[in-house]
């Protein structure tokens, strides 16, 4: 069987299959912006916990991805709440540090002068600060939305759904055109979802 | 309106105080100004008074309140604060840079946007053409223009300036010097106005507080600051050239000489010449009928036309001009930039007012000079 009759073939399992990947993916990214820019903007209020917290963040960027769904499985348990919370720590780094770099990368004199008309410190981040270190922290958001793409496939092993169920079926199967299906799949979502972000991007920073 | 009492900074981890004891007061619609080199205290003394830093020892008051037992922002809302152009939102439009305190304080939208529109026009921009914009769209001068408008936004008694008007080309500053000056004559506010140059504190400064090292050496008027500096290290400051720094203090229309022979641009060079048989005016000055300025004839070279041309035709075109808030030292500098000896000085409407010569200038510098 070809690859393109196999396409053909399962074509309402691969919609269904990237409508489960997009969904992970998404929420996962919905609460890493959350929680990654607070985490971002507190660590520009605390500069002595910039460190250790970006840090952290780093460490756990190290942790291979199949690790982390098996430390993270007795918690959560078998199915796509595992492979949330495992894709919303892998995605902390990029947007903790660049909410925290865009914060810090504005310009003093802007701040000063806001500060010295009588802006109150919440009107200074909701009204300054956010709005322009907002280029850098959508940079880091299509960093993490990228990377997680591809980890969201493996996640599939704990019973997450989504693209990676082809990988899992096709190497259990020795089918490698399953395999090969699963990848593309994943490889044109991260591509599309780059550059529909950097447009996002693109738009911002103007 | 703003008085120091004995206040001293010592930054953390530094042994040096950035200020010394210091002890002045900023009279009510007095601009004073904080001159010195680099490092001597003078934009922290200015931060000290909007709270921007907390003195380590010492009073400061506003209005005869003590600014540390006053709500910081409530302080910041009502003392107006301009920094280098650099300190406007760049991803707000100039009509959302200049409302930020009016909607702070809470003012109704439909209010906000009056002033908004009532302050561009102060400041001489269109509000029709400059609202939405953004400020990298405009010039250095543009920017900082709106500087001032933003300051002024909420129509507070007092202002800050630390070098407001530092990053423009000194043809500009000139301008937003004099713009500001006439703009305080009708609003009288309190200002505080820091600036390294001794040039800008002389012309703009009611009274001069110079400071060296954290320490106030000398806070006196520029004419006083001229003639007796306090101090070696003053006398450096303000410079050898004295005589001409002093061209500062006037305005050229307050000086300029009426006296000199004005003719409709229609007349005839025959009548242009009776007139100047009965003045000794070096040059005619042509207008047009709504008394504005269209040029300028030499006596020499109206003396050898033919008396038969109409003015019109042989006036050279206007372009030693001066403003009546500008001063003599720039009406020397606009001599100079288009070699001419004289300037011709503008009202408000552009109308003519007077005239200045380059003779008349020494004799003016060698009365008001030593």
């Amino acid at each position: 069987m070809g690859f393109w009759s196999l396409v053909v073939s399962r074509w309402n399992n691969i919609l269904e299959s990237t409508g489960e990947h997009i969904l992970i993916v998404v929420a996962a990214v919905c609460v890493a912006v959350i929680v990654g820019v607070a985490l971002g903007v507190v660590i520009t209020y605390w500069r002595s916990l910039a460190g250790p917290v970006l840090y952290f963040c780093q460490v756990v960027m190290t942790i291979p991805s199949l690790a982390m769904l098996g430390l993270l499985l007795p918690v959560f348990g078998i199915g796509y709440k595992t492979g949330v919370a495992t894709l919303i720590l892998y995605s902390l780094l990029p947007i903790v540090r660049n909410t925290y770099a865009g914060i810090q990368g504005i310009d003093p004199a802007i701040i000063e002068a806001a500060k010295g008309m009588g802006m109150r410190e919440t009107t200074i981040l909701r009204r300054v600060k956010l709005p322009l270190a907002w280029s850098v922290i959508l940079a880091g958001i299509r960093t993490a939305v990228v990377m997680i793409i591809g980890i969201a496939a493996i996640a599939s092993y704990i019973g997450a759904g989504g693209l990676g169920e082809f990988i899992f079926r096709g190497i259990s199967q020795w089918n490698l055109q399953l395999v090969l299906l699963g990848a593309v799949c994943v490889s044109l979502l991260a591509v599309l979802a780059d550059g529909l972000l950097k447009r996002v991007e693109g738009r911002a920073r103007r | 309106m703003i008085r120091l009492e004995g206040v001293t900074k010592i930054f953390p981890r530094q042994r040096v105080p950035a200020v010394k004891n210091l002890s002045m007061e900023v009279g009510e619609g007095e601009i004073c100004v904080l001159v010195g080199p680099s490092g001597c205290g003078k934009t922290t003394t200015m931060k000290m008074v909007n709270r921007l830093i907390e003195p380590t020892e010492g009073k400061i008051y506003v209005n005869g309140r003590d600014v540390a037992d006053m709500d910081p922002i409530k302080l910041r809302q009502d003392i107006g604060y301009v920094i280098q152009e650099i300190g406007l939102f760049p991803h707000m439009t100039i009509a959302e840079n200049i409302a930020t305190v009016p909607r702070e304080k809470g003012w109704p939208e439909d209010r906000i946007q009056q002033q908004v529109d009532i302050l561009l026009e102060l400041v001489g921009l269109d509000p029709e053409v400059y609202r939405h914009r953004k400020p990298a769209d405009l010039s250095g001068g543009q920017r900082q223009r709106v500087g001032v408008a933003r300051a002024l936004a909420a129509d507070p008694p007092i202002l800050l300036m630390d070098e407001p008007f530092g990053a423009v080309d000194p043809i500009t500053r000139a301008h937003l010097q004099n713009e500001f000056l006439s703009l305080q004559k009708k609003m009288r506010k309190t200002v505080m106005f820091v600036t390294h140059d001794i040039d800008e504190a002389i012309k703009m400064g009611d009274r001069i507080a110079v400071m060296r090292a954290g320490e106030l050496v000398q806070y006196d008027t520029p004419d006083r600051l001229l003639s007796a500096p306090a101090d070696d290290f003053v006398a450096a400051l303000v410079g050898h050239n004295r005589a001409l720094k002093r061209l500062h203090l006037v305005k050229a229309g307050a000086v300029a000489r009426t006296d000199v022979a004005v003719a409709q641009a229609t007349r005839f060079v025959e009548e242009a010449k009776e007139l100047l048989q009965t003045n000794n005016s070096p040059v005619v000055v042509v207008v047009d009928g709504l008394n504005r300025p269209k040029g300028v004839v030499q006596r020499e070279e109206l003396l050898r036309r033919n008396g038969r041309a109409a003015l019109q035709d042989i006036v050279n075109p206007l372009e030693s001009v001066a403003d009546e808030d500008a001063t003599l030292y720039d009406a020397l500098s606009t001599m100079l930039n288009y070699g001419e000896r004289y300037v011709v000085v503008l009202n408000h409407n552009r109308e003519f007012q007077g005239i200045i010569t380059f003779g008349y200038l020494l004799e003016l510098m060698k009365e008001n000079g030593s």
